[in-house]
Order: structure tokens, then C-alpha cells, then sequence
């Protein structure tokens, strides 16, 4: 989806930070449209805003893949199914992983992971 | 995952890379439809019947070699992967099974309800994962597959969580990394298909057969904003139904256009896609630059028949078909051209093999629904098995050297202060639209020069300048980099093919070209020579099988 004009946004406190570190919440505005997704506004903010935002997903429709998890207003939600208000909205990582860097946690089964290969392979 | 599987039970130790979660990034699990296969459950059915309804589709260029393959082995897949458990949908005991467009018999098995891809994902991750042989690593986007002396002898890869450079040596090297409608601004793709099988395949010289064929579908939906669901699952319910095809003034138009109708299955599609299109060119398009979708002149009752629980799904979505129309339009589905294997799936490229939607020609000019995921389950088995009797019998020659460029090519990116503040997300925008104005439904030779030229242009010039964020962990800055340069690589397949088909064929429409060619039945094929893509043409391998009538 590309810039929606329009007189409605939503603004997002965005959680930014890395592993155990305190972090900060940024505020960005977006253009709302009716029936937009969490996901979807997060993606505009890496279009239009600041691409050095870190979220984790993949079928942006489907709802099948299963890797957008975060907290979105207190809530553990699937980014790409909360939908979007024009209000304020709050998204933060996952509360019970460990933070890879701003929402991105870490959700990799643990056999999947490159340290247990690089293991393996005795580097 | 399948050929991942097959390479594994024929005595190979295998390493299974996916730049997302294994089995949660492509297609394949967001798939909702059906699996096409003569399994001969509903009613007699024979592969050479299969076969003969895909050559129909694919307009005279299917290989002859793929699309056996593709039909005889698909009914062996559909039965293994229901020994593994994914649940076909049955009644009465055997696997039932439907008909989609253009197949002629009930051949088409899915999983309920709206299940196919997540189960056909599912079932290959837990075999995946009971196979000790297999090393699943995900978030590792592969950048370039190594060769030396004409032989793959690996890859490199961006380890997204930690911004680290790995290799990986490999006698053997499969790419199934899938389709690139991400090419398109408007497209059913997940984030992860960029098209970079195809690139990968062209810098390790590889060829490229029939770039120029991507499926569009024509009433994709548009709006109101749909979550959860598959952008392409009005179809069968417009054919079941009747659902109105309206314009932006909520008229009829599809009979307009009527006359150009060809009267067969592809004509029919392409057709919507082309009324659709002059419509919203004409000023005449619904908000979203579709038409609207009209199921309100039927009953509640006849909805809730035929839609069953989807009518639920789409009131959480917002959406009442008995009071309102939604928005649809043209969307990049599907790619039928792809990288050129023979039927032990091997590319020109000693020891590096494709399978799945990377493939090319199996499908000719258009694609039946249903004969994707045949087509990656079969495939990926092929590559998988002649993969592994391949790692049998050469020895590696792997040397740490070879990955150097690619492992430099990293570290500069990470340390590159780029001038112009563009990033290369934005940057995907524009190739996007650029794609889709000017590469997509329907072309002619102006729009495909002037893409052409830009594409260039944006390869010696803003491609070389890019701002890329500093931070280590999951930059997708430097993730979003590396799937541009392939889009960029894989656009210019799909656009140069494009320019060279003075006609149209089944997917590829050219408005100044607008009719078939009988001297245009042959494959284009593509492939990189000092840096530059070069054309040829190849004869058709038709297919001599004869159709067993049942
Ligand atoms: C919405 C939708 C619905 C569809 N419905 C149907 C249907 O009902 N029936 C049907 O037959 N077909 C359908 N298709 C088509 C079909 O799903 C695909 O053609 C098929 O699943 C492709 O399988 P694949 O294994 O080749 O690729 P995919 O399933 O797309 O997998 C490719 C994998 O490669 C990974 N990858 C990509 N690039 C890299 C890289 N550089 N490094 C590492 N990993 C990488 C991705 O993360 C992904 O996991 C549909 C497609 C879509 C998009
Ligand atoms: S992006 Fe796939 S489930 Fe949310």
C-alpha cells in the first residue's frame, strides 16, 4: 500500500531499543485508512519515515505465517491482523523473548538458530 | 522443504536455508485453494489428461519434459504427502477432489477450510524436522551461490539477526526460493519474493527460460482493507455466483469489451484484466483504482451456501456482501518462466539444480490453478533426489577464496555512508510501480523500452548510492539491499524478455502486438554474458505423449 492521503492518522509509540536496554518509545504519524492493519502502518513508517525500524513478517495478507507478533496496546496480537485506529497506539516486542532489536524478538526454534550450526561445525 | 526431504532419504546431509522462518516465508503457506493432481479419486482421471489441460492453458511453450513431469509424478506427491498427514479434505473415504478453471475433470484436492498452503507447509516442516540428516537454518538470506570451474560449490549468506557474513560449502545447490511478484506494486506475494532465485541463478550462469510470462490475476482484491485471507479467492465465488463486475459508476462494462473475446479460458481472464484496466484508465475505476465486485443482488441465503464460514471471516473484516460491492482489480500472482532445468532438474550450471516456482516452463504461457503446488511438491522431489546422487559423486571443490567478494561486499555495505538519503526500501517503490505501470498486464514497446532505461539507470546510478542504517541486529535496510540488487537483476530478465515476444501469448499481452504468432511458438531464453543479458530462442519440446481417453 503506498502514502494514503486523508485527514485521519494514527499515531504509533513505537518501541526502539536493543537487547536489555531500557529503550525509548518514538511517536510516528500515519496517513488512516479504514480497516488498515497494525502491520501495515509499521511498513509505511520503514517506506516513508524511518527504514532503520526492525519488525519481523512475511504474508502481509494471509495471516498464515505467523511471525508478527507483538504487543500492540497491552495485547499480544499478530500485527497484521490488529487493526489500525486513528488514535494512539502502542506496539512494543513480545514480553517473554529476548529482544533482537526494536519489536523484532527472538522467535527462531532454537535447532534453527545459526549458533547451533556454527556449533556443529566447531567454528 | 521437498526437495530437502528427498536429497535427505537418498543419503545426503542437507542444509536447508531460508532468509525468514523455515516453511513460513513464501507462497506456499499462504496458499488457500487446491493442489492439482490425477488421482482419480472423484471421478477417472489420467495424467495424460492433466496434461493435456496444461498445455491447453500454457499455449503451445510448455516443455514438453517439465509438464510430463509435473502431471505423472504430481498423484505419487499428493499420496505421500497424505501418508505424512496433511489431511486432504475426504468424503466417503477417498480424497475429494474439485474442479478449478480450465481442468477437465474434478482433479483439484485441498484442505479444509481454506487450509491447503498452511497444511502443505506444515506437513513438509514436520518431516522436515524428523529427518536428522536435514539442517534447518532460518534467517540466512542467501546472496550468491559460489562457482568455480563451472561448478556450484556452494553459497553466501547475511545472517539477518546478526548482520554476520556465513558460507556454506556444498556439493550441491538447490534454489527453491520462489516466485517474484514482489516485482509489482500490486501483488498477492508475501515479503519474501523478490525474485531472487532468478537472479541468483543469472550471476552464477545460469539461463532463464520465458521471463516474460507472469500470471496477473485479474480480480485480485483492492479494498476495503482484507486481513487474514487470500487476495485471490473472489474467483470462484464470481463463477459460482455471478458476481457483477461493475465500474466506478457502479455500470456493467465487461460486454464493452466483449468483441476482443477469444472465447477460451485465458482469453476470458486476460480479458477481465483488460476491461478492468481501460476502465480505470478511462477515469472510470472504483476509489482504489480497481471496479467494484457486486454480490448484492443475490439472496443472503445463496451467500451463506456457497461461502459457508467465509462470510463470517469477511464481516470481522467489515465486509456485508448482501449491502455492499468490494474493490477488485489486476494482481501479480505467479511466475510460469523461471530458471531453464532439464527434467533432473539440473540448470546449464554443473551441481546446481532449481525446483518449485523457480522453475521455468512447465507451464508455458499460462498457469492452471492448482499446478503450483504439484509443481513445487514434484519438483522440489526431483532436484532433492538428482541433487543427492550428484553430491555422491563429485568431490567438493570448495575453497574459502571464492567467497571473498561476496563476504567483502557485506562488510562494505556496512560501513558505506551513503550521500543521497534514499533507502533502498524506498527505492524497491519505485521499481515497484515502475514494474507495474510499464511491465504488467499489459505492454507495449514504449512503457518496456522507458522501464528498460530506467532500470539501468538505476543500476549504474542510485543502486550505487544508497543510505543504509548502522545498526547490526535485523537491519532490513541491508536485507532490503541484497533483495533489490536481485530485483533489480530479475525486473530487467522480465522486462527484456517482455520486449523480445512481439506478441501476445496467454500471459504476456502486448498492446501493440495484440494477436498470437505462430512463428513466436518457441522459449526465450535468457543468460548473462559479461555482465550483459543476452536473448535466444530455443524450439519447443512438445510433448509426444498421447492423451489415454478414459
Ligand atoms: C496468495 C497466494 C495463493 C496461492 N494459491 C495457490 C493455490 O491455491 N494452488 C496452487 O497450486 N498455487 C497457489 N499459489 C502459488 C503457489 O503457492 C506457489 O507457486 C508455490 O507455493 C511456490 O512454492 P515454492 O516452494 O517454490 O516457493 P515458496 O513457498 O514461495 O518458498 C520460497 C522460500 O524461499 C525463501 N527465500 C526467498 N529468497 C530467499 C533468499 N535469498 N535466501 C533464503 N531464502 C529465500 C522464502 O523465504 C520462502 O520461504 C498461490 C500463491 C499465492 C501468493
Ligand atoms: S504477517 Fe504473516 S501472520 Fe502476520
Amino acid at each position: 500500500m503506498s502514502a494514503i492521503s486523508g485527514e485521519k492518522t494514527a499515531l504509533l509509540r513505537v518501541w526502539r531499543g536493543g537487547p536489555d536496554q531500557e529503550g525509548r518509545y518514538d511517536t510516528f504519524k500515519v496517513p488512516y485508512e479504514d480497516g488498515m492493519s497494525v502491520l501495515d502502518a509499521l511498513r509505511w513508517i520503514r517506506r516513508h519515515v524511518d527504514s532503520s525500524l526492525a519488525i519481523r513478517y512475511s504474508c502481509i495478507n494471509a495471516n498464515a505465517c505467523k511471525t508478527c507478533m507483538a504487543v500492540v496496546n497491552d495485547r499480544v496480537e499478530y500485527t497484521c491482523t490488529a487493526r489500525l485506529e486513528p488514535t494512539t497506539v502502542t506496539v512494543k516486542p513480545l514480553p517473554k523473548r529476548s529482544v533482537i532489536r526494536d519489536l523484532v524478538t527472538d522467535t527462531t526454534p532454537a535447532e534453527e538458530k545459526l549458533e547451533s550450526f556454527n556449533q556443529e561445525r566447531g567454528q | 522443504m521437498y526437495a530437502a526431504i528427498a536429497a535427505a532419504r537418498n543419503g545426503s546431509s542437507v542444509l536447508l536455508l531460508d532468509k525468514s522462518l523455515v516453511g513460513r516465508g513464501g507462497a506456499t503457506i499462504m496458499a488457500q485453494m487446491t493442489v492439482a493432481a490425477a488421482i482419480s479419486h472423484q471421478e477417472p482421471d489420467h495424467w495424460t489428461l492433466h496434461l493435456a489441460d496444461t498445455k491447453e492453458a500454457g499455449r503451445d511453450i510448455c516443455d514438453g519434459v517439465l509438464s510430463e513431469i509435473l502431471c505423472e509424478d504430481a498423484p505419487k506427491r499428493i499420496h505421500e504427502m497424505d501418508q505424512w498427514g496433511a489431511h486432504w479434505a475426504r468424503e466417503e473415504g477417498h480424497i475429494k477432489q474439485v474442479v478449478a478453471p480450465g481442468h477437465s475433470r474434478s482433479r483439484c484436492c485441498y484442505v479444509d477450510f481454506l487450509n491447503t498452503g498452511p497444511a502443505v507447509a506444515g506437513t513438509l516442516r514436520r518431516q522436515v524436522s524428523k529427518m536428522e540428516t536435514i539442517k534447518r537454518l532460518s534467517n540466512v538470506a542467501v546472496t550468491d551461490v559460489l562457482v568455480h570451474d563451472g561448478q556450484a560449490v556452494g553459497a553466501v549468506g547475511l545472517d539477518v539477526i546478526e548482520g554476520e557474513v556465513v558460507t556454506f560449502e556444498a556439493k550441491a545447490v538447490i534454489l527453491a526460493a520462489g516466485g517474484l511478484t514482489k516485482l509489482y506494486s500490486r501483488n498477492s506475494a508475501s515479503t519474501n519474493m523478490a525474485g531472487e532465485a532468478y537472479a541468483l541463478a543469472l550471476w552464477a550462469g545460469a539461463e532463464l527460460i520465458d521471463m516474460e510470462f507472469v500470471q496477473f490475476f485479474p480480480i485480485a482484491h483492492l479494498a476495503p482493507r482484507l486481513v487474514g485471507m487470500d487476495p485471490i479467492m473472489w474467483d470462484p465465488f464470481r463463477y459460482k455466483l455471478g458476481g457483477r463486475l461493475l465500474n466506478g459508476n457502479f455500470e456493467e462494462f465487461i460486454h464493452l469489451y466483449g468483441g476482443s473475446d477469444a472465447g477460451k479460458y485465458t482469453a476470458v481472464r486476460d480479458l477481465a484484466s483488460y476491461a478492468i484496466l481501460k476502465e480505470v484508465e478511462a477515469g472510470r475505476g472504483s476509489p482504489h483504482g480497481g471496479v467494484y465486485l457486486d454480490f448484492s443482488h443475490l439472496p443472503e441465503a445463496e451467500l451463506r451456501g456457497a461461502f459457508g464460514p467465509v462470510i463470517d471471516r469477511l464481516l470481522a473484516n467489515g465486509i456485508d456482501l448482501t449491502k455492499m460491492p468490494i474493490e477488485v482489480g489486476p494482481t501479480a500472482h505467479y511466475q510460469m518462466g523461471g530458471v531453464r532445468v532439464n527434467g533432473r532438474m539440473e540448470t546449464s550450471v554443473n551441481g546446481l539444480y532449481a525446483a518449485g516456482e523457480a522453475v521455468g516452463g512447465a507451464n508455458g504461457a499460462n498457469r492452471l490453478s492448482g499446478n503450483a503446488i504439484s509443481e513445487a511438491l514434484v519438483f522440489g522431489e526431483r532436484a532433492g533426489r538428482f541433487a543427492a546422487e550428484q553430491a555422491r559423486h563429485v568431490t567438493s571443490a570448495w575453497n574459502a577464496r571464492l567467497a571473498a567478494p561476496a563476504v567483502d561486499q557485506v562488510r562494505t555495505l556496512q560501513e558505506h555512508k551513503g550521500k543521497s538519503g534514499v533507502h533502498p526500501v524506498t527505492l524497491q517503490s519505485e521499481l515497484k510501480d515502475l514494474m507495474w505501470e510499464n511491465a504488467g498486464p499489459f505492454r507495449t514497446a514504449d512503457k518496456l523500452t522507458m522501464s528498460l532505461a530506467r532500470i539501468n539507470e538505476i543500476q549504474r546510478h542510485d543502486f550505487t548510492d544508497l543510505a543504509i542504517s548502522r545498526e547490526r541486529q535485523f537491519n532490513l535496510d541491508l536485507q532490503d539491499w541484497f533483495e533489490l540488487r536481485a530485483m533489480l537483476t530479475t525486473a530487467k530478465a522480465v522486462v527484456t524478455a517482455a520486449l523480445a515476444r512481439t506478441e501476445s501469448r496467454g500471459a504476456h499481452q502486448r498492446l501493440d502486438f495484440p494477436d498470437s504468432d505462430a512463428s513466436f511458438v518457441k522459449n526465450q531464453v535468457l543468460q548473462l554474458k559479461n555482465g550483459r543479458l543476452t536473448v535466444g530462442w530455443t524450439p519447443v519440446v512438445q510433448s509426444q505423449v498421447k492423451v489415454v481417453e478414459i
